[in-house]
């Protein structure tokens, strides 16, 4: 059973349903006794980072999570959920994240083309590193399917965590993993039948 | 590169599709869910849900058909129509919308615009504006287009960017349902203006008017459109291939 951490940060209703569209068990909640059961772990957000993390500390989750990712539980966090994992965030001030993967939030002003617009919206073709085996998410799918992303800020300085990229303008962080701990800063579960089968994939680890 | 989306409106009443030239005369033309799902096979890269008759008669939307839609697709869901209040926001969002499209109902009170933007973000509020052409002049309309503001509408749009809205749908009365291609003399008036996705709509007749849409203007996000789509007049798959023929970047 895969557990959606609610912890009141954006639309579930869409991520509940791809679990079903898969055939996949899957729970929304935020008891942790439901969390510590579970055989993996979805995090997911939408909205600002400093509001979520508060959020997620306040509900005592971000305890809950770590303690579950040294079980060795595989956690995947999604756009928020994927920023929330890293070492810490610059989005409006300086904050903590999970520090569970290598790197940091940062603004994709300055780094991308003035030209292009911002927030990067739309269906964009991820980008394997040559350096890195594929990540066991992407076992379904082919280097240049493309997914659906809406994000101000990305990851950055995420070394050799990153599985993909996306370019606009420049090389956007696509996705991460360290070790039992993925993210993905596009939404799964809003692109189409490639979204299912990385999701599917996900409840294969 | 990010590429260019195609995205059907299913334009809804009464729980069904319809889709009128120049907002008039509406004729039932098929099943919401159905559709949708048809779409997505088909390679939509998302959907606009409007529920076209709710501003006028002040109804809200029927939340179990995007319920139900929402469930059985896992593209991007735009939801329009009846928006008034933060609690409409909430509804829709909580039945699956990914993002909530207002146009009377921000005329009415711009100030939900600010107040969407700050509690959902502002790539969850799309400003939807109807617009025509009165006396040489780009005007807002209300009401699906029943109701003249005397707004300018270029002014009226760049200020819902200003306050937090993160994409424009530009809806021309001039060329909607009139089938000669989008109208790119407004467009380009608006993509000159705001620094967001502006989506196309209104006059998409045949596969070529959206390869003259994203040629001539690069600046266009996505071109939109319903009845084509509907009676089958453009099929999406073969619309997104002959678009990646034309060096346009689409998702295939």
């Amino acid at each position: 059973m895969t557990a959606i951490i609610d912890y009141g940060v954006g639309n579930l209703f869409s991520l509940k349903s791809s679990f079903a569209a898969i055939g996949a068990d899957a729970v929304v909640t935020s008891d942790p006794a439901v969390i510590n059961d579970s055989d993996r772990i979805i995090l997911p957000g939408v909205g600002a980072f400093a509001d979520a993390a508060k959020k997620l500390r306040d509900a005592g989750l971000d305890s809950v999570l770590k303690a579950q990712v040294k079980t060795g539980k595989p956690l995947l966090g999604i756009c928020l959920g994927m920023q929330m994992l890293f070492e810490k965030s610059c989005e409006y001030g300086e904050h903590d994240g999970l520090g569970l993967v290598q790197g940091s939030v940062v603004p994709m002003q300055g780094v991308i083309p003035a030209a292009l617009k911002i927030p990067h919206i739309g269906w964009n073709a991820l980008i394997f590193p040559a350096d890195r085996p594929r990540s066991e998410i992407y076992k379904y799918i082919n280097e240049g399917d493309c997914v659906y992303f809406v994000h101000s800020f990305y990851g950055a300085d995420c070394g050799d965590a990153v599985t993909a990229y996306a370019e606009y303008g420049a090389l956007l962080t696509a996705s991460v993993q360290n070790g039992n701990v993925y993210g993905t800063q596009f939404h799964p579960e809003k692109s189409g039948d490639v979204g299912l089968k990385i999701l599917k994939a996900f409840t294969e680890i | 590169m990010i590429t260019k989306r195609i995205i059907p409106c299913l334009d809804v009443r009464n729980g069904r599709v319809v889709k009128g030239t120049n907002f008039e005369n509406l004729g039932d033309v098929n099943d919401p869910v159905a559709l949708a799902s048809y779409y997505s096979g088909a390679g939509a890269d998302e959907l606009v849900f409007y529920d076209i008759t709710a501003s006028a008669e002040g109804r809200g939307l029927f939340t179990d058909i995007l319920k139900k839609t929402a469930s059985t697709i896992f593209i991007p869901l735009t939801v329009g129509g009846g928006i008034n209040t933060l609690e409409d926001f909430d509804r829709v969002l909580k039945c699956g919308a990914d993002k909530v499209s207002v146009n009377s109902g921000a005329i009415r009170n711009p100030d939900l615009i600010g107040q969407a933007a700050k509690k959902y973000g502002d790539q969850c509020v799309v400003i939807s504006a109807d617009v025509k052409r009165v006396d040489g002049r780009f005007t807002v309309f209300a009401k699906g287009g029943r109701e003249n503001t005397g707004m300018e509408a270029i002014g009226w749009i760049k200020r819902c960017v200003d306050m937090g809205a993160g994409e424009v749908v530009l809806n021309s009365i001039d060329t909607d349902g009139v089938k000669n291609g989008f109208d790119l003399e407004m467009l380009d008036a608006v993509c000159n203006a705001v620094s967001v996705p502006v989506i196309a709509s209104g006059g998409a007749g045949r596969a070529e008017d959206f390869i003259t849409l994203f040629q001539t203007l690069p600046k266009v996000d996505a071109g939109l459109a319903a009845s084509i789509f509907h009676f089958g007049e453009v099929n999406i798959a073969e619309l997104k291939r002959l678009l990646a023929q034309n060096g346009v970047n689409v998702r295939l």
